[in-house]
């Protein structure tokens, strides 16, 4: 199957003006494609950037150097150097991210903070809220918290809410940073069971998976990101 | 998304010898909203002043895309014309909102003065109107005949808010929206602007220090030091992945919680 | 046209200003005229009476007034004031005119805080006497900035002023000085008249002059010009109505005054017009004699 998603010659190194303008090399040369149904799991020691490279792909992280190219809208988009609009709409049609940390917005209610994603890509209100009522569901979050604004609740609980937030969306491309930390085993299953139905029906998945046992169930294929200076 | 709605290029505003602001370029897309962060006096607030036509810049232009009569030049207008516009098409919130507001009158006539500006005659319209803008930015409508001077800054932002919106306007120019407000009003305005540019698809640019505001509602950011744009970008870009030594500086003087 | 030469034994020029000081009055007259509702500045001069007393409708009058002209000077109505009598006097002394309380007598009417009964007719000037002539003021207290609102027919801010009279008291509560749009364009203080009399503004024959002393401004309303009271649509500009009657000539058509005559509160309603209800008293007292002459 053709990739959606197809990295070259990436580069990206961080520049410490404070610290004498000391340049800290991170990715060098990645090259990866990733097709539909596959789940991609990014393997490597610990700093080796497997975050740097996730953070990149959506276009959070500005690489120095190479190309990042997904395929949005029947077209295929470069990321890298994009305009903020094109990786925008990219980001709302096309690339969902789960990271470990939740983005609180003061004052809305988790049911609306799951299901504004869907409704910006036009659904109504009320089928975006029952969407994300389901996702709540079967995340485990009990209902009564639904309605609550999720800045007090405990950090499995919000992890479960961004999970449930990137997935309403049903995007082409999802990236996941170690979407099952802070989980116990019984809501991790949860989570596992659903991005692997989000796999199955045809998303390409790029992910950093610490939990060898959920790196198991979900990866198809393996990439290795190697820390900067064993290449050099 | 065919083509900008406000499309800046090489702005140069100086008071004598100061450059306030030099060279500046940059569009906005419809539905986009933009964050200018910088410190006091590195210029974002003259070039907010000069987007707006407040103030003239010495060069360059800011072009504007009008609902009905095509791209025009905001410094070339007529004061007739920009006016016009400004009431019409344009919101602009103050950080001051005894600045934005008018306190001798009500509520109500606060937020009906663009209407009865562009001929509405009909009290019982007008009123309505009024009130479902009361609603929107959550204050009682018991209030509505209340003047601003009994209200509360945070109550007062929100009603300068919904005189500007209440012309459904295309373009929303904000300085420091959120400035002077007690943190626990900051995060309900912030939320609700945040609600409503959402829903009436606007287009913004906001002025604000605070890079935790700029974060909430901003999609883009363009970092300003002594009058020169330093650093441009996606706004989680900018504060997530800073390259410029002055943002990074800034990202690194937030104090964490 | 003012006759030019100075009384013989008089101190004073004709209609006591110069005629270089006349001349420029007459020119903001004109451009008054030429550009309905617009307030026109003027070198005001030093009268000998107090701001506040009529200034700037004396210094009208002086500048239009001729020997062939019949003047009639009403203050709130009534002829017979001290400030319309010491006007009357005054113009009768520096500018030799004839005057007269009858309105359709009169040439020139100069008056302050109301407009004649009777219908005025063409050829006939009606000065006003303005305290305030900026109608914007008490909404908007940059001159700067109201003068661009006048420019730019940005009235919105007037109509908040009448939405905000709705909201405090259920209906446009303003009773006099009520705003008007003339000629579809500039929007125009009447100068403290009631709201009763702004009708008769509307496309009356007479030329209608407003002179403000300490402003220094001028302005007017040509012959048969346009003047619209501003409103809304669900609530319509209305004038006052009296379930009474003029107790001295029994109309009900005038606009009324209402006296305590005694101690114990009685109450009479007359006409503020004292021309008008005389001139009614007297029709009456008439036909009542030809009625007795007939039946006897």
């Amino acid at each position: 199957m053709l990739p959606v998603l197809s990295v070259r010659d990436l580069n990206k190194s961080f520049v410490m003006h404070a610290q004498d303008d000391l340049a800290l090399p991170v990715l060098r040369d990645v090259a990866l494609d990733v097709a539909p149904g596959e789940c991609l799991a990014l393997v490597g020691p610990s700093g080796a950037g497997k975050s740097t490279l996730l953070r990149s792909l959506y276009g959070n992280y500005r690489p120095q150097a190479g190309s990042i190219r997904v395929r949005h809208r029947a077209d295929w988009v470069e990321l890298v150097n994009a305009e903020p609009r094109v990786t925008l709409d990219v980001r709302r049609h096309t690339m969902g991210f789960v990271s470990q940390f939740l983005r609180v917005i003061p004052r809305v209610a988790t049911v609306d903070v799951v299901a504004e994603p869907m409704m910006r890509l036009g659904a109504s209100p009320e089928e975006a809220r029952r969407r994300a009522e389901f996702l709540l569901g079967i995340l485990g979050i009990p209902e009564r918290l639904w309605s609550l604004p999720p800045a007090t609740f405990s950090g499995g609980e919000q992890q479960r809410v961004n999970i449930a937030r990137s997935l309403i969306a049903d995007y082409p491309i999802l990236l996941l940073d170690e979407p099952t930390a802070s989980l116990d085993v019984a809501n991790r299953d949860g989570v596992i069971d659903l991005i692997r139905t989000r796999r199955d029906a045809g998303a390409a998945i790029v992910g950093i998976f610490h939990d060898v046992a959920v790196r198991d169930a979900l990866a198809t294929r393996l990439y290795t990101v190697d820390p900067p200076g064993v290449q050099a | 998304m065919t083509s900008p709605l406000l499309s800046v290029q090489g702005l140069t505003k100086r008071f004598g010898d100061r450059t306030a602001c030099n060279e500046i370029s940059f569009d906005l897309w419809p539905g986009e909203v933009l964050g200018i962060v910088g410190e006091s006096g590195s210029g974002k607030s003259t070039l907010l002043n000069c987007l707006a036509g407040r103030l003239t810049p010495e060069e360059g232009s800011v072009l504007y895309e009008t609902q009905s009569a095509g791209i025009v030049d905001v410094h070339h207008l007529t004061e007739a014309r920009r006016r016009l516009l400004a009431r019409t098409e344009w919101g602009f919130v103050n950080q001051d909102a005894r600045e934005g507001l008018r306190m001798g009158v009500s509520a109500g006539a606060n937020i009906g003065e663009r209407l009865m500006a562009i001929g509405a005659r009909h009290y019982g319209d007008i009123r309505r109107t009024a009130s479902d803008w009361l609603e929107r930015v959550e204050i009682d409508l018991a209030r509505i005949d209340d003047s601003p001077t009994v209200y509360s800054g945070g109550m007062r932002q929100r009603l300068q808010i919904a005189r500007n919106l209440v012309s459904n306007p295309r373009l929303v120019f904000m300085d420091e929206p959120t400035g002077g407000l007690d943190v626990s009003v900051q995060a309900r305005l912030l939320d609700l602007l945040r609600g409503l540019v959402d829903r009436f698809h606007l287009s913004a640019i906001l002025v604000t220090h605070d890079l935790g505001v700029a974060r909430l509602l901003t999609h883009r950011l363009m970092v300003m030091q002594r009058g020169e744009v330093v650093e441009a970008g996606l706004t989680d870009q900018v504060l997530d992945d800073p390259q410029h030594a002055y943002t990074q500086m800034l990202v690194a003087s937030i104090l964490p919680v | 046209m003012p006759d030019t030469n100075q009384d013989a034994g008089s101190a004073y020029n004709y209609a006591y200003l110069d005629e270089q000081t006349k001349r420029m009055i007459r020119r903001a007259i004109l451009k008054a005229i030429a550009v309905p509702g617009y307030q026109v500045p003027f070198g005001g001069r030093e009268m000998p009476l107090p701001y506040g007393w009529g200034t700037g409708g004396i210094q009208i009058t002086a500048s239009i007034i001729g020997r062939d002209d019949t003047l009639k000077v009403i203050d709130q109505g009534a002829d017979d004031t001290t400030n319309a009598v010491s006007i009357r006097r005054f113009f009768a002394r520096v500018a030799d005119v004839a005057t007269t309380t009858r309105t359709e007598d009169a040439t020139v009417i100069q008056t302050r805080h109301r407009v004649p009964e009777t219908p005025l007719r063409e050829g006939q000037i009606l000065v006003f006497q303005v305290p305030i002539p900026e109608p914007l003021r008490m909404l908007e207290p940059r001159e700067t900035e109201t003068r661009t609102l006048h420019a730019l027919s940005e009235y919105g801010v007037m109509q908040v002023s009448l939405y905000e009279s709705i909201a405090r008291h259920g209906r446009i509560s303003k009773a006099y000085n009520y705003p008007v749009l003339v000629n579809g364009r500039y929007i125009m203080s009447p100068s403290p008249i009631p709201k009763f009399d702004n009708p008769k503004l509307d496309r009356n024959p007479a030329l209608q002059l407003y002179g403000a002393g300490r402003e220094k401004r001028i302005y007017a309303v040509p012959p048969y010009t346009p003047v619209k009271s501003l409103d809304f649509e669900d609530h319509p500009f209305e004038i006052e109505r009296w379930p009474q009657s003029c107790d001295f000539c029994g109309s009900t058509e005038s606009f009324l005054d209402e006296m305590i005559v005694d101690d114990q509160g009685t109450r009479q309603f007359i006409c503020s017009d004292t021309d008008y209800c005389q001139e009614r008293q007297e029709n009456q007292r008439q036909e009542a004699e030809r009625q007795e002459i007939r039946s006897k």
